[in-house]
């Protein structure tokens, strides 16, 4: 079996084969975002009855983990493989699998395991069961049964895979420093390396989120975001999309704060409180929406 | 007499599940079978990462049928009553017996209850345990209207070789499971009883029995160490958990690079278990660690494992140069310079950081050193570096590492190796069964620490509950008791607590109250009430110093300290439990209130128990109990106490005179032996009572009519019972 050579390859292979599953291909969200459970194609779509079935990459932003491009694979920013499937199709497990033999990874020469590992999401008021899945020992998925999103119960109980897409191109690359990645190859042959693409951006953004981000600047972006999103949330106007917005760019940049270190232990849980609170209003005017499938009463 | 065979299949099950719920089930189906009526004569149950399964044998193929019998109404009824017994037993007026009652005569209804098919009655319980299976955390899943740990597959259910219909999870009950998951040719698998499905799956690269999976590794663990002349580190704990994720153990040695062997044994063990799951092995003549380790994977793989074990040796490539790098980070710094940086830390929010933690235990660390004759500069020293150790990155990253760690630091900036242990022991024992610390200036420490601990949650009220203990102070109870009374430690706990107390109150003072008077003198100042601010800041400042003040603190400290020495009395029942002391006379002895000095304590009651096995103990406490009884019913008759010395031209008859000899005698040297400590010498004085004490009861009747000799005789009762609560609250004693 072919082992996807480049990390595009990768990102390709598994496009195709969840395209195949019946995914729409969709493109990653343009706000910034920790995870890509944070994009509404997951939180928003995972609620309510309509059945869906997604795939896409999506950038993630976790300001904290800056380490200004000199850690072998810690990135502030970096791409998940999202896929999102409800109801979860009764046979998941096989289809996941069928993608890791797709991108080269043959269970009959691996040791593949799902381990135990329960998903919660604090900001977003959600969690789910499921595992982490191993190959050899290292982690390549999270693999979760949507229960709650937004405090909301999921009804169908949607399927969620997530694939940490920079350390699953190490492995099947078989590569120690991110950097060293092998992003694409040329029409020419040439390698173009990860560290080409993105190791500037790590030095650039490392030092803007651990030490220029202005942090007066963020809290008053904090506090707009969250009246913004309040505002678009009135009972006469219920636009659970771009409220949703507001509630995911708070979110960033309650990160960026957290990562400058200037929010106490106790100030955290109350951050994290305030975007979970938006989070949730959006989750329940999202149902009140035609694709919420909110039933009007008098139609 | 027929079998059952029943497998749920589903997806992973989290390994730390999967023995409960397999008990479970048993009993739950076991108890369902029983309430009605089947019995049968044997049944296992198993369990695995896929499944749960359960086998009974010798289960009869009907229940049996039973006799009934219902009262109806009585024969002169109205026929209402009677239609209406008719409609609930479903027979007919002739079909009634009538049975003649002291009450007239009733109808009596015989019903002859046929005993149903099993597999009828099977398949109406066993959806029902299965729905009453508590796991820890279960989901919803699409196409089930219940929870399950994980969505549900598959249901294997054969009675006598025969399917029982059912549907439970939108699951329907077959004939057919499946095998491994990636070693199986992944068609179904028929079965009919519990063996051929034994094989089958066995065949199919299953190991059902979890126990047979955990025999399997241990035994393949020991092998493959010991052909490269190494042995296994043994972790039953990991030898469960991996059990559990692997229907088909398979035992892989892989290699530890060189240069992470430098890094201590403490920091590589506890990566490879908590992240990877590995065993550790090591070198049975030097007992250092090996640089190799065993994974348990759950594959065959066709190039014998290469691959496999490379890409754990990468993965765990990757972990140790992560624990390297956090290690090498961490002896950038000494300890001292962290110790500051625990002023970030907040240990409780009633309880400040583990800053101030710290600065109180490292003053009772040397309060207790100098106490129990440790150096108290080391015991000093030791505590304030204890806890530095939390903000190194290792022990962020391996929260158990906590003390091992502020070792492995304290060594490397030079500190004494007595400050050095006991930056790793001060924790010990953390368990019933770990041992306590034995150097002088860990045993200061770690008491220090428990006792802080102890004083500090009890002082904000954050005292343990029924069944809650969130910050583990019975354990910090336990422990104290368990160093104090294997190093035979002589501590007054009042006297540990007080300085507790003052330093707490001290610290409350200065950073609640103190600041408040500044601020408001300070308002004055800049307002230019120059005088009156600072009338303000003296009398305020005095006020603190007021005996009202004293007063409270002294209050809040005699309240506290009852709360704790009732704490420490239930602990010690618990310590002593296996050694099977009393707890009545743990009571008898706490109850005197003035013991606190756990060591003379448990040589009192082990004493007193003693004494109470003999004639003579068990003829004094009857004695007492006797003299006791009447001194409590006069007392309430006069309403008024009995307190005094009886006087000596009052004592008329020989054995009242005797007692009263005796007990002048005893009461000094029983006062001298408690006080010498000579707690075995003190029963044998008491013992001594036992006859005139008898003599007395036997001849000499207390209530008198002479109202001074009745009176007399009442006092030296009293005198009786006083001498004896020298040694114990023998009204406690049970018996």
């Amino acid at each position: 079996m072919p082992k996807a050579k480049t990390f595009q390859d990768l990102i390709l292979t598994l496009q195709n084969y969840w395209a195949k599953q019946g995914c729409l291909i969709l493109q990653p969200y343009d706000v910034e975002m920790g995870a890509g459970t944070f994009h509404p194609a997951t939180t928003l779509r995972a609620l309510g009855p309509r059945p869906w079935r997604a795939a896409y990459v999506q950038p993630s932003r976790r300001p904290k983990d800056g380490r200004y491009g000199e850690n072998p694979n810690r990135l502030q920013h970096y791409y998940q493989f999202q896929v999102i499937m409800k109801p979860a199709p009764s046979d998941i497990q096989e289809l996941y699998l069928g993608s890791l033999r797709e991108i080269g990874l043959d269970p009959a020469l691996h040791d593949i395991r799902f381990v135990e590992d329960d998903w919660e999401s604090p900001t977003l008021g959600a969690w789910g069961l499921g595992w982490e899945v191993w190959c050899d020992g290292m982690e390549v998925s999270q693999f979760t049964y949507f229960q709650q999103v937004g405090g909301i119960d999921c009804d169908p109980v949607s399927g969620e895979i997530t694939y940490g897409l920079e350390r699953l191109a190490m492995y099947v690359q078989d590569v120690e420093w991110v950097y060293d990645l092998a992003f694409a190859e040329q029409p020419d042959g040439r390698i173009v390396r990860y560290g080409e693409v993105f190791l500037q951006n790590e030095q650039e953004q490392s030092a803007f989120n651990f030490e220029l981000a202005d942090t007066e600047i963020l809290f008053q972006h904090f506090k707009d975001y969250e009246k913004q999103c309040n505002e678009l949330l009135n009972a006469n106007k219920k636009m659970a999309l771009p409220a949703y917005d507001q509630c995911i760019k708070a979110s960033h940049c309650f990160n960026l704060l957290d990562a400058r270190g200037v929010i106490s232990v106790t100030e955290r849980a109350a951050y994290i409180a305030r975007v979970r609170a938006l989070a949730k209003a959006c989750c329940e005017a999202w149902l009140e929406t035609p694709m919420g499938d909110y039933t009007p009463r008098f139609a | 007499m027929a079998d059952l065979l029943l497998e749920l299949f589903s997806e992973e099950i989290p390994a730390r599940m999967q023995v409960q719920a397999a008990k479970d089930l048993e009993r739950l189906v076991v108890g369902a079978l029983s309430d009605r009526g089947l019995l049968f004569e044997g049944v296992r149950a198993f369990s695995g990462p896929r499944r749960l399964t359960l086998a009974m044998s010798g289960l009869p193929a009907k229940q049996p049928d039973v006799k009934e019998e219902l009262k109806g109404p009585k024969v002169d009824a109205p026929a209402a009553a009677l239609d209406g017994f008719l409609r609930k037993t479903g027979l007919t007026k002739e079909q009634l017996k009538i049975e003649k009652t002291p009450k007239g005569d009733v109808y009596l209804a015989v019903i002859d209850r046929k005993g149903r098919d099993t597999i009828e009655v099977l398949a109406e319980i066993l959806p029902e345990c299965f729905a009453k299976l508590p796991w820890p955390k279960s989901m919803r899943f699409p196409g089930s209207p219940v929870r399950w740990v994980r969505p549900l597959h598959g249901i294997v259910c054969m009675f006598d070789a025969e399917v029982v219909p059912f549907e439970f999870a939108g699951v329907t009950s077959g004939n057919t499971t499946m095998g491994h998951r990636f070693l199986s040719d992944g068609k179904p698998i028929k079965v009919r009883h519990f063996d051929d499905y034994e094989k089958a799956l066995h065949d199919a690269h299953v190991i059902l029995d979890a126990e047979q999976r955990k025999a399997i590794i241990f035994e393949e663990l020991k092998a493959a160490a010991f052909v490269r002349g190494l042995e296994l580190i043994p972790d039953e704990g990991l030898l469960d958990e991996v059990a559990g994720l692997a229907e088909w153990p398979v035992v892989l040695i892989g290699a530890i690079q060189d240069e992470f062997m430098d890094v201590p044994p403490e920091i590589l063990q506890t990566s490879m278990r908590t992240h990877q799951k590995y065993f550790s092995l090591r070198d049975p003549k030097t007992g250092k660690m090996a640089n190799r380790f065993a994974l348990i994977s759950n594959m065959v793989a066709e190039d014998g494992g290469k691959e496999i074990i490379a890409g754990n040796e990468r993965v765990l490539r990757a972990r140790l140069s992560d624990a390297k790098f956090f290690w090498d980070q961490d002896r950038k710094r000494t300890l001292e310079s962290r110790v500051d940086d625990l002023k970030n830390i907040v240990f409780h929010a009633k309880l400040g950081t583990q800053y101030e933690r710290v600065e109180r235990i490292e003053a009772l660390a040397g309060e207790i050193a100098e106490k129990i004759g440790a150096d108290v500069a080391k015991a000093k020293r030791a505590a304030r570096l204890a806890k530095a150790d939390l903000t190194t990155g290792v022990v962020g990253e391996f929260p158990e590492l906590q003390g091992v760690m502020g070792r492995y630091y304290a060594l490397h900036d030079n500190e004494d190796i007595d400050v050095a242990d006991a930056a790793r022991d001060h924790y010990k024992p953390v368990g019933p069964s770990d041992s306590v610390p034995t150097s002088n200036v860990s045993i200061a420490v770690a008491l220090a620490d428990k006792l802080d601990q102890l004083y500090a949650f009890f002082a904000v009220g954050e005292t343990p509950t029924g069944s809650g203990d969130p910050f583990a102070l019975r354990r910090a109870a336990l422990g104290t008791i368990g160093i104090l009374s294997q190093n035979k430690l002589r501590i007054s706990l009042t006297e540990v607590f007080a300085w507790s107390s003052v330093r707490f109150l001290s610290v409350a003072l200065v950073r609640e109250v103190v600041p408040v008077v500044d601020r408001v003198a300070l308002g004055l100042e800049e307002l230019g009430y120059d005088a009156l601010a600072h009338k303000v800041f003296n009398e305020q400042r005095e006020q603190l110093a007021s005996p009202k003040y004293a007063e409270e603190a002294s209050e809040k400290f005699r309240s506290h300290l009852v709360l704790l020495m009732k704490f420490f009395k239930d602990r010690v029942k618990v310590a002593l439990r296996g050694k099977g002391t009393r707890h009545d006379l743990i009571d008898a002895v706490f109850s005197l209130g003035i013991e606190d000095d756990l060591v003379r304590l448990v040589a009192r009651v082990e004493a007193l128990q003693s004494f109470l096995k003999t004639d003579e103990g068990a003829n004094l406490l009857a004695g007492y109990k006797r003299a006791a009884n009447i001194l409590k019913a006069e007392e309430k008759k006069d309403k008024k106490t009995f307190d005094g010395a009886p006087e000596a031209k009052l004592l008329s008859l020989p054995e009242e005179k005797a007692l009263a000899e005796a007990l002048g005698s005893a009461e000094t040297s029983i006062a001298a032996d408690v006080k010498a400590e000579k707690f075995v010498e003190a029963m044998g004085v008491m013992a001594k009572l036992r006859a005139p004490v008898d003599a007395f009861f036997d001849k000499v009747k207390v209530n008198d009519d002479d109202p001074k000799v009745r009176e007399n005789r009442l006092k030296l009762l009293a005198r009786l019972r006083d001498t004896l609560h020298l040694v114990a609250d023998f009204s406690k004693i049970e018996g």
